[in-house]
């Protein structure tokens, strides 16, 4: 054993300078790796607050739009041109010219593709209008009164390989190529067209207050497939020159602007004008229909744009209503385009100036002053990413428009919005439907509601049994019994989410829709039960009372508890005999009008409740079992009982630990998932009857998620609600945890 | 009265109220284990069929033959107003659901019928329930067994039926062993093949000797798939060819074919420990057997095959970034202001709901990474994603940095629980930092690692939420490891236990009819879990007990 120590010594000094540069090394090289592990673990879990808010902000950025002039073609100053249309890749475009011909050019070069003659005659065009959507079909009138309709066409040819694109336009007259006789005296002043699957209407206003509108009926033949068209014509003759004129996609509605700004609502069946409403004090310079369209837009000489749309009264009648105003500082309205595929528009001025707006939104969105002044055409690409105009003087200026969202502003996401077809505005989430005109609804109001109706019921469920469970888990209990009962309480927590939604689905809500008059007994017998129990095991002088010692009362109440909860599912029917005629859901429904739904809060109130008591059992039970003895020992030396002391010592210096458990409870409660999407019918409604369901924001995210397409507006909402979700979990349980360490302080230094 | 007063006064009724939650708690959880226990069990146990004569509504009178699962009271007032006639005074009837099965004769495998309207019961021995491939069960009897066409003669219809039934069973397994891993492999070494050659063109590499070179391959390929085809068709055939003649209840005959039965069982001539036979016999083929019908009948394998394989893939991302997080907190930085903050960071990340993580997980990992990933090395597969969208790796990474606060938190509290002598005993020796923390710290500080890792797969395998959005589905056409290489497919998606929960408990069309089949995967479920929270109780538990003798 003498030898050891010697050996030791002298055989480090041998390995020396090699095997220590070596272990110096290791060790530098562990610091540095470690440290860079922890570093980058931690950078990875603000990766996740950083990455939601990356994926959110181009929510709330502007818009932007940049201009750039094309060239220009001396022909086109020469004939004005009177319509413009730009097609989906924005290569081709055309353009129709006052002296009646057609001509498709490439948006690069401004170079003609083809030219086509509409008017034989070489009658000059009056005025042109197209319809909504994506049809590309064009009604161009001509001075006399003749009408024709045309439809352009683009087709995408790969033939030259997937990187040489090229866009092959065509045009065609799908209704015939002669032209119809709309305004016999000639003299249109205003057109508007409309195509649907089973009609074809044209509407056009004359001088004189002249209106006809050209009603075709198509018939399909069974054998060809030609389609034939059934015309009527219907007139109407105002007192008023006519400004404006619109029709609605439904064929339903005709509405007319006059110079005195009222717009004049008029039934087509009957043409019986139905109602008049002043919209603005200057006249009405500029209509268009929203796409869909059931909006009017109405512009006027005053530069403002007024959203109008047919609103059903409680007598089944439509009335006209002013639903928003939009006010861009502009002069006197000259036109107004619809945005192909979203409820945006953008109008432009006398001036020049352009202005986009979005209709569900409330929302200008942008304002340019385009450089030529006022273009003789105009024309938006069916994305709405990019605008082309002729100006007067034959030149081209191409816009690019980066406009992603514009339906997203704070009064679109958390206001009442007057959506289309409602009667008033209402707090609506719905994110998709399956026809294109849809106006999404994206108000995360109710979603958010959902949440907190979802939550403050767990935390009814859930307060009571897990803080009055704590309280004597931690202060009354045997430790030996607490030893057993804190395990399980963890176990409690560990049930995954999922199963406790699969049951409370599938097996609570149909046993509390058979059973919904017991559990309310239960709540009115149980407690009273206990306390008679307590006070005659209290007062009766029974041989068992030995083997219960002190401290493990629980376990004597597990069979009375048993037997109470099957008392009162036993009572109940008698119950509902004595006071409800039988049934209680059939009278709540009767009297007092609550509709019940078999996944309703109080099933999830009850599940969630189970789910977060252990979380708020935890940190309750470890704040109350902290607090130092001595405490407690001097309270109960001076002669108060040990529930006075609970009460009045104990609890209120864990009164901040508890606190922050049921922050913590709160937080788990908002962000729960899996068991709001079992146990309710996830709909999005505002209602506080505990008998409805609701959805929730997590939910929300969990079912509409994997059917967003990626980076569009509704995606990004749904990071929007991710992000609220986390923000709120953080900051209510860091708030939880700086008074846990607070309390742990004061703790320690008593 | 005044002892009364005085009783309410110390406040006793007050804590027996709070004994009372305590119990009301403990109540909740045994009930909810109860419950998920005695459901998911009665799943694999054979219930006897009982033969009921009974009077419908409009009296006409027939036969049922089903398995009765529950039975309920129900006020007579509910029943008359849903248009039922009851006998009147009574207030309650009793009634039972039962499964009759024969959903191709009846269009539904449950009734409800009323008790008073039972005429008899009995429980025939000749009852025989069949399991079959379609049409959930068909409950009825025996009457004659038809190999190749021709009805057997012998006594022994039940023995001759078991006899073609194990002949049946063998082909069956050739079948899906032909099906599975031959014709798949050839399948898989064909989509390569196309990667292959769609990888030449795009870099400009598709001269004509590589391109004859994969033709060939693929003609020999080709071959092979139709000699394997001409197999299984052939197999098929033999499959087909016997048949048993059965009746239901009501007397109506018709004839199964074998190959459409998977298991047949008469439980009125079991005994007990036939029962307890059968109840494992099922119990095995659940755990073991692939799902049949959309998911509500047959076995569950696939999905614990990927909870599994996704549990393990988490714990091997979790464990060393979590560890490394926890020693750097605890051992190397300088302790303050930042290491507060990022302490307190952690713990709530363990807060943030999971299906934040989901989303995350989805457009981080699948969409930006995956979206990458496809481009720069399988730009051969695109359009059609391989990592741009959902799948094992992505799902376990998700989940791995879901699980992370658990592991670092529990590695800190291990950490801190070793007292400062060892670590100064240690570096007093000549040890340096990195060999006190890999000698000492980290072998005494592994038990609270291995509590970390073990909460941390318990949390996963019980996570559904965040799985739902980066790669689960409710059927995975293959297992995400099979014999074709590279063996392990991080880009194929799986199957969940807890997704298998919801989807069939919530989405599949015979709600009814799964239901028995989604408690039994819950109380898997369950009980994997409580499994391991026990073992990582027990775990800390000791440490905790190690330690206090080291501080003494």
């Amino acid at each position: 054993m003498n030898s050891a120590p010697q050996a030791g010594p002298a055989q480090i000094a041998a390995r020396s300078d090699n095997f220590h540069r070596w272990r110096s090394r290791k060790d530098f090289l562990a610091k540095r790796i470690i440290g860079l592990g922890g570093l980058v673990v931690i950078a990875a879990v603000l990766l996740i607050l950083f990455y939601l808010l990356y994926v959110v902000t181009p929510l709330f950025l502007s818009a932007s739009m940049s201009q750039t002039a094309i060239g220009s073609n001396p022909d086109w100053a020469e004939k004005a041109s009177v319509f413009l249309s730009i097609e989906e890749q924005q290569q081709v475009a055309l353009r129709i010219d006052q002296g009646g011909t057609a001509e498709f050019f490439s948006v690069d070069d401004l170079g003609t593709i083809e030219s086509i003659v509409l008017s034989e005659d070489g009658q000059a065009v009056a005025t042109v209008a197209n319809d909504q959507g994506d049809s590309g079909l064009v009604a161009v009138a001509f001075e006399s009164g003749q009408v024709k309709l045309l439809q352009h066409h683009y087709k995408t040819d790969f033939s030259a390989g997937i990187e040489q694109r090229t866009i092959k336009p065509s045009l065609d007259f799908p209704y015939g190529k002669d032209t119809r006789e709309l305004m016999p005296d000639g003299g249109i002043s205003g057109l508007a067209l409309s195509d649907s699957e089973s009609e074809l209407v044209l509407a056009a206003a004359g001088t004189g207050g002249r209106v006809r509108v050209e009603w075709s009926e198509k018939q399909e033949n069974f054998l060809s497939g030609e389609i034939t068209l059934e015309t009527s014509v219907k007139s109407l003759n105002v007192d008023f020159e006519i400004t404006a004129i619109s029709i609605s996609d439904d064929h339903r509605w005709l509405y007319l602007g006059d110079g005195d700004g009222r717009v004049h609502f008029i039934k087509t069946a009957g043409m019986q004008e139905i109602q008049v409403l002043q919209v603005s004090n200057a006249g009405i310079s500029s209509m268009n229909m929203l796409l869909g369209g059931i909006s009017l837009l109405a512009g006027d000489a005053n530069g403002r744009i007024t959203q109008l749309f047919p609103v059903r009264g409680e007598d089944n009648e439509y009335s006209l209503e002013i639903i928003r105003r939009f006010e861009g500082k502009q002069g006197p309205i000259e036109r107004i385009i619809p945005e192909q595929r979203r409820k945006g528009f953008i109008s432009v001025d006398t001036s020049g100036k352009l202005v986009i707006y979005h209709s569900t939104a409330a929302r200008l969105v942008l304002q340019h002053q385009l450089a030529g002044g006022l273009p003789s055409a105009l024309a938006l690409a069916p994305r709405a990413s990019g605008l082309l105009a002729i100006n007067r003087d034959g030149s081209a200026d191409f816009m690019v428009i980066d406009n992603e969202h514009p339906e997203v502003s704070f009064s679109s996401l958390w206001s009442k919005v007057w959506y289309e077809n409602y009667s008033q505005p209402e707090y609506i989430w719905q994110s998709s439907a399956s026809n294109n005109n849809f106006e999404p609804k994206f108000s995360l109001t109710p979603l958010a509601f959902g949440t907190l109706k979802a939550a403050l019921y767990a935390m009814l469920f859930a307060l009571p049994l897990a803080l009055a469970g704590a309280a004597f888990t931690a202060y009354f209990m045997s430790p030996a019994l607490r030893r057993l009962v804190k395990p399980t309480i963890e176990i409690m927590a560990a049930l995954p989410t999922v199963i406790l939604g699969f049951l409370a689905g599938l097996w609570f809500a149909p046993f509390l829709e058979e059973n919904l008059a017991g559990v309310f007994t239960l709540m009115l017998v149980v407690p009273s039960g206990l306390l008679l129990f307590a006070w005659f095991w209290t007062r009766a002088e029974w041989a068992i009372k030995d083997y219960v010692k002190e401290g493990w009362e629980p376990v004597l109440l597990l069979p009375v508890l048993v037997l109470l909860a099957a008392l009162s599912i036993e009572l109940a029917g008698p119950l509902q005999y004595l006071f409800f005629d039988g049934d209680l859901r059939t009278w709540l429904n009767r009297e007092a009008g609550i509709s019940y739904d078999q996944r309703n809060a109080m099933v999830v109130g009850c599940a969630m409740g189970f789910a977060v008591i252990p979380t708020i059992f935890s940190i309750a039970e470890d704040a109350i079992y902290g607090v130092p003895k001595s405490l407690s020992d001097g309270s109960l030396a001076l002669g108060a009982t040990p529930w006075q002391t609970m009460v009045r010592v104990v609890l209120p210096t864990a009164s901040p630990g508890m606190f922050s458990a049921v922050m913590i409870g709160l937080g788990r409660a908002v962000g729960e998932t899996m068991i709001v999407l079992m146990a309710t019918g996830n709909t999005p409604i505002m209602d506080w009857n505990l008998f409805e369901g609701m959805r929730t924001l997590a939910a929300n995210i969990a079912v509409e998620m994997p059917e967003s397409a990626m980076n569009s507006s509704h995606y990004r909402i749904l990071f929007l609600a991710a992000l609220v979700l986390f923000m709120f979990t953080f900051v209510v349980n860091t708030g939880a945890e700086l008074i846990r360490q607070r309390l742990r302080e004061k703790y320690s230094s008593l | 009265m005044k002892a009364l007063t005085k009783w309410m006064a110390d406040g006793t009724p007050w804590v027996w109220l709070n004994a009372a939650a305590v119990s009301a708690s403990i109540l909740l959880v045994t009930g909810l284990l109860l419950l998920i226990g005695v459901r998911g069990m009665g799943h694999f146990w054979p219930l006897a069929v009982q033969e009921i004569v009974y009077t419908e509504a409009d009296g006409t009178e027939i036969v049922i033959a089903g398995q009765v699962r529950e039975e309920e009271k129900v006020t007579a007032q509910r029943l008359r107003e849903s248009g039922l006639e009851v006998a009147k005074g009574a207030e309650f009837v009793t009634r039972y659901l039962v499964k009759t099965g024969n959903r191709d004769i009846g269009g539904q495998d449950f009734r409800w019928i009323l008790e008073p309207s039972i005429k008899s019961t009995g429980k025939p021995h000749s009852m025989v329930v069949f399991e079959r491939e379609e049409w959930g069960v068909f409950i009825g009897r025996l009457i004659g067994v038809r190999e190749a066409g021709q009805l057997l003669e012998s006594p022994d219809t039940w023995g001759d039926f078991q006899r073609l039934l194990g002949h049946a069973n063998e082909l069956r397994d050739e079948i899906r062993d032909l099906e599975k891993s031959r014709i798949g492999r050839v399948n898989y070494r064909l989509e390569r093949l196309r990667l292959e050659q769609r990888g030449l063109e795009l870099g400009g590499k598709d001269d004509a000797a590589s391109i004859a070179e994969i033709e060939n391959d693929r003609a020999l390929l080709q071959e092979e798939y139709e000699g394997l085809e001409q197999e299984l068709g052939d197999l098929y055939t033999k499959l087909r060819r016997d048949a048993v003649v059965v009746t239901s209840a009501e007397g109506q005959e018709l004839e199964l074919p074998i190959s459409s039965i998977v298991d047949a069982f008469q439980p009125n001539q079991m005994g007990l420990f036939g029962k307890i036979g059968h109840f494992f016999h099922n119990a095995w083929k659940f755990v073991a057997d692939d799902p049949r019908e959309a998911n509500t009948e047959g076995g569950i394998f696939p999905a614990i095959f990927g909870t599994v394989l996704m549990v393990l893939l988490m714990s091997v991302f979790v464990t060393p970034l979590g560890v490394v997080a926890a020693v750097y907190l605890k051992e190397y930085a300088r302790q303050g202001l930042f290491t507060r903050f990022i302490r307190i960071a952690v713990n709530n990340l363990a807060g943030v709901p999971s299906i934040v993580y989901g989303v995350f997980g989805l457009g981080f990992f699948v969409y930006t990474l995956g979206g990458s990933l496809d481009r720069l090395f399988f730009p051969e597969a695109l359009p059609a994603p391989t990592f741009g969208t959902g799948g094992l790796f992505w799902a376990s990474l998700t989940l791995a940095l879901l699980t992370l606060p658990v592991v670092i938190v529990s590695t800190e509290e291990g950490l801190s629980r070793i007292p400062r002598s060892i670590r100064e005993g240690s570096l007093a020796l000549g040890a340096t930092q990195w060999e006190t923390l890999w000698r000492t710290v980290l072998p005494m500080a592994s038990p609270g690692i291995m509590t970390g890792l073990i909460l941390a797969v318990a949390r996963a395998a019980g996570e559904v939420a965040p799985l739902m959005l980066v790669g689960v589905v409710k059927l995975a056409p293959a297992l995400p490891l099979d014999g074709n290489a590279p063996f392990l497919h991080l880009d194929r998606k799986f199957m969940h236990l807890g997704f298998h929960i919801y989807d069939v408990g919530f989405q599949s069309p015979n709600v009814e009819a799964a239901r028995p089949l989604v408690y039994a995967t819950a109380l898997l479920l369950v009980v994997v879990i409580v499994l391991l929270n026990l073992v990582a109780i027990q775990v800390r538990n000791r440490l905790s007990e190690r330690y206090r003798g080291l501080e003494s």
